[in-house]
């Protein structure tokens, strides 16, 4: 239990999938200008990557492991991830209307979200056991989600102050991501 | 013709440099221009996915339904991406070590998909594989920057190729560790940005 927890810790906040392993930066810089889409786009996120995590997890031991052909992974894998998202997306339009006005456009995004795929072959490469896997799946979403919705607050001030002209948009958006960083790097040896 | 070939090629120079104009495919930009090789091998290798999956879309490109195309885009760079992977493990071992999961991301590269929906889904073959090229290029090109920058302040020295600085500062040199860690990595991007559009602007 205790490891489980240490394991969480770390892929939230040492190991943060945005600001330290670098997977996901299209929709951080793309969704972070205003705060309401960058929490529809953390949710979204942590929905599609636990049930990514969990059913790549289940691709590689039984099947590919199984059947010899690793070599195959990248392939399997973004064709298991597209194709979830787009079994996720109708599931939600059909059931959970209320759910899917919140967070369909986020959904065909995260098919590209390179955070989604990192995660599942970081999983892999672990050799994570399938609880290890779900804990890690669902605290790197996390992760990602408190990174995005630190970022977006930021950049909602930054908005409204008079940025140089050359510095507008996505280079002052950068820069302040690398702060953020920088804080995140404090965290380095805490476990 | 030729005209045409040559317009395509060197609009990935400079009107539409990947990771600068088109703010797209960022995870690998930010992730390996820790060294210049690093930044090249990295840029070959999508150079590489994006030639040939340029090329194949474009010869579907009849033949794929438009409902499903995007599908069939992922399984085409996939296909590739898989081919590059084998190679490096086969030819460069430790730089396929160093890229680690970068490689296979290749796949979900926003570049390479949004060319071959962009572009090659429009294009003549030719015309789509100096696309291709002339936005793999500049990739390179740009990944290569970052990383001298990077790996110059950082380390005091350029690597082109497997341990072999072409160029090294002395003794004295006390390096700048924040620009080989992760928040360098950001704020060297970001002035680069702003650099680009102070030249843009004139």
């Amino acid at each position: 239990m205790g490891d489980l927890f240490v394991l969480a810790i770390s892929c939230i906040f040492i190991n943060n999938i945005l600001l330290a392993q670098f997977l996901g930066n299209c929709p951080f810089l793309g969704t972070s200008k205003k705060m309401e889409t960058a929490v529809g786009m953390s949710m979204a996120v942590i929905f599609v990557l636990v049930m990514a995590g969990l059913i790549t997890w289940i691709v590689d031991v039984y099947l590919l492991k199984a059947l010899n052909v690793e070599y195959l992974r990248t392939v399997s894998f973004i064709l298991v991830i597209a194709s979830l998202v787009q079994f996720v997306e109708m599931f939600l339009k059909k059931s959970i209307p209320g759910l899917y006005a919140g967070l369909g456009i986020f959904l065909p995004l995260i098919t590209t979200n390179c955070a989604v795929m990192g995660v599942c072959l970081i999983n892999i490469k672990e050799d994570y056991t399938f609880l290890q896997t779900a804990v890690s799946s669902f605290a790197y979403a996390v992760g990602f989600g408190l990174a995005l919705i630190l970022f977006a607050g930021v950049r909602e001030r930054i908005n409204i102050a008079r940025v140089p002209k050359c510095l507008q948009d996505t280079s002052i958006g950068l820069v302040t991501a690398g702060i953020i960083a920088l804080t995140f790097m404090s965290f380095k040896g805490m476990v | 013709m030729a005209q045409s070939l040559a317009k395509e090629f060197t609009k990935g120079l400079w009107a539409e440099l990947p990771p600068f104009r088109l703010v797209l495919g960022l995870c690998p930009v930010l992730a390996v221009t820790k060294s210049v090789e690093n930044g090249i091998g990295m840029g070959v290798a999508t150079t590489f996915v994006l030639i040939f999956s340029n090329l194949l879309v474009s010869l579907l490109r009849n033949i794929i339904p438009s409902k499903v195309r995007i599908a069939c885009y992922v399984v085409i760079i996939a296909t590739f991406v898989t081919i590059v992977e084998l190679l490096m493990q086969a030819y460069t071992y430790g730089l396929f070590l160093k890229l680690g999961i970068f490689i296979p991301l290749i796949v979900v590269n926003c570049i390479v998909l949004g060319r071959a929906e962009a572009f090659a889904s429009k294009n003549s073959p030719m015309l789509s594989v100096a696309d291709g090229l002339g936005i793999g290029l500049g990739f390179t090109l740009s990944l290569a920057a970052l990383g001298a920058v990077r790996e110059f302040l950082g380390n005091g020295t350029l690597t082109i190729w497997e341990g072999l600085p072409v160029f090294e500062m002395g003794a004295g040199f006390l390096p700048f560790q924040f620009m080989i860690e992760a928040p360098g990595a950001f704020v060297g991007l970001g002035l680069m940005l702003c650099l680009m559009n102070l030249i843009g602007k004139k």
